[in-house]
């Protein structure tokens, strides 16, 4: 190598990634953006496959004039040779090497062969996935996870479905309602489970984030406007079907959380998108011992993990959206640049990124508690033979019996008498319903590897000489 | 109003994959996941244990409800894997590797 500079290492190609690499780029470092998309843009700027010819690809998003700016910048920096943009690459872990970091990425869609990357730093930016609680029927063809939903939509112009109920809890629903129906789909109804009271709360917080507040009256405006009944205290108790997804069975929702007797109904429908918040990804960071703050990565005020030479930014520090992962994704980027080349860093320079991050971090804690603040008894509602591990198809029955008869105290022991969350996902998808049915706490599990590796791959990670792009 | 329309898409050529002996359309970029569930195809897996039906869940690669065997391969996942012309997609039953 005939130019030293050096090398950060950016995992994940959302806002948080794409601003942390347009940053870094701008201020002396090579980025090496490593994602597992074909294109950049992670979940939120998910884009119409490029074969679609989608002309008109914003009637799907928000906020796509930022997007074109971040896609701008990277093309920028690409074009001049100091971002490397690897797609199609799954990270399964980051390890520490003689004073590098290194890492691990499977290739393409089929994930049978690795590579290596060799960094001086590493910024991680995973994003978040999202939380399903399960109920009876949740397993039928027809149910997706909302942000399922809006992935197909969003990548494949696809629609799941002519007619969609769209229920659980949180802001995501509101966008996925809005989408689906704009993109044709007859939306019967959205179902949230928090109540008009918690969001009220929650609208007050927003005043403290106006744009959040004009977002949120936006959306109001939208689903208004293509007639969504929205009902609010409800939730889907059942869906029903034989082989696939015919209707739901929705409730109101008492003061106490529990369903109201007499107000069940049944909407027909052929698609239930459903989703109940989100989760950091962690993985990574767990694999290479940061520190985690609840369920996301602790970071102090330039973004830094606990771990030295290891950034985070985004969903993976605490779910917030775009915006608050695009501010972390700047300072995380400029701290790691200075640090990089050797001077220290001055926070004057990124504050109003810091502004925009406190209120909205603030912003999120009060919504959060918003949408938490009225109970919801859904594990009640569970049946014992209701499916709550989807890969090893543990029932709920089979997870109180545990608790109940063999004395299971923590999600651990209920894993190891179950197979709860031993499955090919890992628990990623059963781990807070497990926990709720159990009535165990619920603690992030610890993945040695962020994604199932083929054994062959293991074998010959030894071997495999990291290369220094 | 339908998703191609709303975004004003120009698609390249589409072309087939066969599922289960029949054939579906796709188009260039799409999923698996994607042209099966715009043929009207929900399901095309079968847990090991009740043999239950299942599709696609997550839609971004966390969940393993949507795997699929393509060209002879179980296990892939139809929310991760794009669609090829000519492509043979069969539903998997178990862990796909009974047969």
């Amino acid at each position: 190598m005939s130019e030293r500079r050096p090398l950060l290492a950016v995992i994940g190609a959302g806002p948080a990634g794409l601003a942390a690499t347009v940053a870094a780029a701008a201020r002396g470092v090579r980025v090496m953006l490593i994602d597992s998309a074909a294109e950049a843009g992670g979940q939120f700027y998910r884009q119409p496959a490029r074969g679609l010819g989608a002309r008109r690809p914003e009637a799907l998003h928000h906020q796509w004039r930022t997007w074109e700016r971040l896609r701008a910048g990277l093309d920028t920096h690409v074009d001049a040779g100091r971002v490397t943009h690897l797609s199609d690459r799954h990270v399964w872990c980051v390890e520490r090497e003689s004073g590098a970091l290194v890492v691990h990425a499977l290739l393409g869609p089929r994930q049978t062969e690795s590579a290596a990357v060799r960094a001086d730093a590493v910024l991680l930016a995973t994003g978040a996935y999202e939380k399903v609680l399960p109920f009876p029927g949740w397993t039928l063809p027809g149910v997706v996870t909302a942000g399922g939903a809006q992935a197909l939509l969003k990548g494949g112009l696809s629609l799941p479905g002519r007619t969609a109920v769209v229920a659980g809890t949180g802001p995501l629903l509101l966008p996925v309602a809005t989408g689906l129906a704009a993109a044709g789909a007859q939306v019967v109804a959205l179902v949230e489970s928090a109540g008009p009271k918690g969001l009220a709360r929650g609208a007050r917080a927003g005043a403290a984030a106006p744009a959040k507040l004009a977002e949120g009256a936006a959306f109001a405006a939208r689903l208004a406007y293509r007639r969504i009944p929205v009902m609010t205290r409800h939730a889907v108790l059942e869906a029903h079907g034989v082989e696939r997804l015919e209707s739901v069975t929705v409730a109101a929702l008492d003061a106490d959380g529990r369903p109201v007797p007499g107000s069940q109904r049944r909407l027909s429908c052929d698609t239930l998108a459903v989703g109940h918040g989100l989760l950091p990804h962690t993985d990574l960071a767990d694999g290479l011992g940061c520190r985690l703050d609840g369920p996301g990565v602790w970071v102090d005020a330039e973004q830094r993990t606990d771990v030295p030479g290891v950034w985070a930014a985004g969903e993976t520090t605490g779910v917030g959206g775009a915006t608050l992962s695009l501010a972390e994704g700047h300072i995380a980027g400029r701290s790691a640049a200075a640090r990089l080349t050797g001077r220290i860093p001055d926070p004057d320079g990124w504050a109003p990124a810091a502004r925009t991050r406190d209120r909205l971090r603030a912003f999120f804690t009060a919504l959060d508690a918003a949408y938490a603040a009225q109970p919801v008894r859904w594990a009640e509602q569970v049946t014992a033979e209701t499916v709550v591990c989807r890969c090893e198809e543990v029932s709920a029955g089979a997870v109180r019996e545990s608790v109940d008869a063999l004395g299971a105290g923590d999600l651990r022991t209920v894993k190891l008498l179950t197979r709860a969350g031993m499955g090919w996902c890992q628990g990623r998808m059963c781990e807070p319903g497990v926990a709720g049915v159990a009535g165990c706490a619920l603690t992030p599990a610890r993945r040695l590897l962020a994604r199932p590796v083929p054994l062959g791959v293991l074998a010959d990670a030894p071997t495999d000489p990291p290369a220094t792009p | 109003m339908n998703p191609l329309r709303l975004v004003r898409a120009r698609p390249g050529a589409p072309f087939t994959v066969t599922f289960d002996n029949r054939e579906i359309q796709a188009l260039p970029g799409q999923s698996l996941a994607a042209a099966l569930w715009s043929s009207g195809v929900t399901a095309w897996r079968t847990t090991r244990g009740a043999e239950r039906a299942r599709g696609v869940f997550c839609g971004i690669g966390v969940c393993f409800d949507c795997l699929v065997t393509v060209d002879g391969r179980p296990d892939q996942r139809a929310c991760l894997v794009p669609a090829a012309p000519g492509a043979v997609v069969r539903s998997q039953a178990g862990t796909g590797h009974d047969e």
